[in-house]
């Protein structure tokens, strides 16, 4: 591989985003398609998700994370994509100048006619949550601890508490159990799971974890290392209610308090971002505002379900060779597309009617509270004319859900000056 | 006697409440499914729980020191703990690929441990 050649595609990140995005650009067409990571493999965060639950909608069957991951990466390289490992990249430009830095290659700048964005999410830290206390060592991410566990085979303590009970937080109380540890308890700010009910029963009530709703950790002791958090119930404005507080003894706290997409490049890029999600704002053709700059996955928004992220990745690497082939619809005429009732947030922001002329566009969005009744999305023009509507049994901010606006909405909605979403 | 227990189907993300009447160990009747998946997941539960087990094995001369591997099967619940007993003393050398069996009939179940991943040798 030349790296001094003008590339079609650079995809960044080849996590399942990246690697869709990759292998849908070579189909269309492309020839010099190159996927950058900074890791010494491909699969992304993948990698480390030992535990199945992946691909029942891909491939209708319930995988393991690196065999979701596997198959992928197989499918890039039989279709000649383009590798580039172990090298991270510290800038793009509108003009889709890539700079990248590794031990093998040293400092190059890369040029390509076309960029998609994968660099997934990240998680919060302790920064991002303010828990008073001292600052041993001992208080990790749940991700963190699950990279340590997984693939490096370290354990990072012996009893835990976990903070938070998200997938990861409850999937990572099971797996360091099954590796000897103790998981004392997980605590949780809300009044509700923030993780599926499946991993309740399958991580936590299968190995006897206590789960603590309307609890958080007030409190976390110890001065080289964590001795002991302290757990107080919390009041409906989540502040600890006094006379609560409770000492637990652990040497390890692991937070699972949520992701946040990782778009440093994209903001030096000059992207336009959504500030509610943190991530940039799309069209349905998931450009963002710098026309051949696309993304794809966790950057944009966080996904529950990898098989949505490759889907994803699959259509940003589609624009991305439209681009590249001078076929690109998205300079068209866009409209944008805001949350009403009970929608958190939207993805895509903007969508251009032509493309409705070709296929269907599907809207993604997270509900802000749990509706356990049978629900209606709706999505409207703001004098009420109705363009697509879709009944659900139940909504919650846990699971993303999604309406399609079909092709035959091409009149209604190239009429309408905005659309509205909502839950009702 | 007949007796009621409780339980959330784990078969899709909607996680049912489900109320099972079950008699002698036999589930006579099953409300709160909202499919009927809901139904043969109690009986499963109440009468031969299984899971899926994933972990990892040590693996020498590969990219990383562990190898990421999965049962072929579900396996009974009751058996969760002596699998990871076996799968500490499993030893490999690097390269494997996806679905190579790395441990066979693991306890006479008649299900495998398989690899989830390639490992390349470096
Ligand atoms: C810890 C965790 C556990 C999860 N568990 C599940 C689950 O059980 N089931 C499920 O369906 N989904 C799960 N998900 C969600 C799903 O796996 C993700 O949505 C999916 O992997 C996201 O894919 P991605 O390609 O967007 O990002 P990632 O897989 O995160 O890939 C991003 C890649 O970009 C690379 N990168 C980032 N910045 C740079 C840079 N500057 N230079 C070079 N490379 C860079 C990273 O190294 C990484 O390889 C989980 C997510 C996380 C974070
Ligand atoms: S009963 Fe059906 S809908 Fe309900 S959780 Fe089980 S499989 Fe899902």
């Amino acid at each position: 591989m030349n790296l001094t050649e003008l590339f079609d595609v650079i995809v960044i990140g080849a996590g399942p985003a990246g690697l869709a995005a990759g292998i849908a650009a070579r189909e269309q067409g492309c020839d010099r398609v190159l996927i950058i990571d900074r890791d010494i493999e491909a699969g992304g965060i993948l990698q480390q998700c030992v535990h199945s639950g992946f691909g029942l909608e891909t491939f209708k069957e319930d995988l393991p994370g690196p065999s979701y991951a596997q198959r992928f990466i197989d499918q890039a390289k039989a279709a000649g994509v383009n590798f580039l490992l172990d090298t991270m990249v510290l800038n793009v430009t509108r003009d889709f100048q890539v700079t990248v830095s590794g031990a093998r290659i040293g400092l190059k700048v890369l040029n390509a006619k076309a960029v998609v964005l994968a660099m997934g999410c990240r998680e919060r830290s302790r920064a991002q949550i303010r828990v008073p206390g001292t600052r041993p060592a001992g208080v990790y991410t749940a991700g963190t601890a699950q990279r340590w566990v997984n693939i490096d085979g370290l354990m990072p303590g012996k009893r835990f508490v976990i903070l938070g009970s998200g997938d990861i937080g409850m999937i990572m109380a099971r797996r360091l159990t099954l590796e000897g540890a103790e998981v004392a308890r997980v605590v949780e700010i809300m009044p509700y799971l923030s993780g599926l009910s499946r991993n309740l029963v399958q991580c936590l009530q299968d190995y006897d974890i206590p789960l603590f709703l309307n609890h958080t950790v007030s409190r976390i002791y110890g001065n080289r290392r964590v001795e002991a958090v302290e757990v107080s119930a919390v009041d409906g404005q989540r502040n600890p209610l006094p006379g609560t507080a409770e000492r637990i003894e652990c040497d390890t706290l692991l937070l699972s308090v949520g992701l946040i997409p990782e778009n440093e490049l994209t903001r030096k890029a000059g992207v336009k971002m959504d500030q509610r999600i943190g991530g940039p704002v799309v069209d349905n053709t998931y450009s963002t505002s710098v026309p051949g700059l696309f993304v794809a996955g966790n950057v944009v928004h966080v996904y529950d379900l990898v098989d949505y992220v490759s889907q994803a990745g699959t259509k940003a690497g589609r624009s991305a060779a439209d681009f590249v082939h001078g076929r690109w619809l998205g300079l068209q005429k866009t409209i944008p597309v805001q949350g009403g009732a009970e929608v958190r947030s939207v993805v895509p922001q903007l969508i251009c009617p032509e493309s409705l002329k070709t296929e269907e566009i599907v809207l993604q969005l997270r509900v802000s509270s749990p509706l356990e009744r049978s629900v209606e999305i709706v999505v409207q023009a703001p004098d009420d004319t109705i363009i697509a509507k879709r009944r659900l049994p139940y909504a919650r901010p846990g699971e993303m859900v999604s309406i399609s606006i079909p092709s035959d909405a091409y009149n209604l909605a190239a009429k309408a000056e905005r659309l509205i979403v909502s839950l009702v | 006697m007949i007796e009621e227990k409780k339980l959330i189907c784990v078969t899709c993300p909607r996680g049912c409440q489900l109320t099972a009447e079950v008699e002698d160990g036999c589930v006579l009747d099953v409300s709160g499914c909202s499919c009927k998946r809901g139904k043969t997941y109690a009986e499963a539960e109440l009468t031969d729980p299984r899971r899926m087990i994933a972990s990892t094995v040590r693996i020498s001369g590969g990219i990383h020191p562990m190898l990421p591997v999965t049962t072929s099967a579900p396996i009974p619940k009751g058996l969760i703990l002596q699998l990871m007993a076996v799968l500490r003393t499993v030893d490999l050398q690097a390269p494997v690929r996806m679905n190579d069996v790395i441990v066979s009939n693991v306890l006479g179940t008649g299900i495998d441990v398989i690899a989830s991943a390639d490992m390349e040798k470096v």
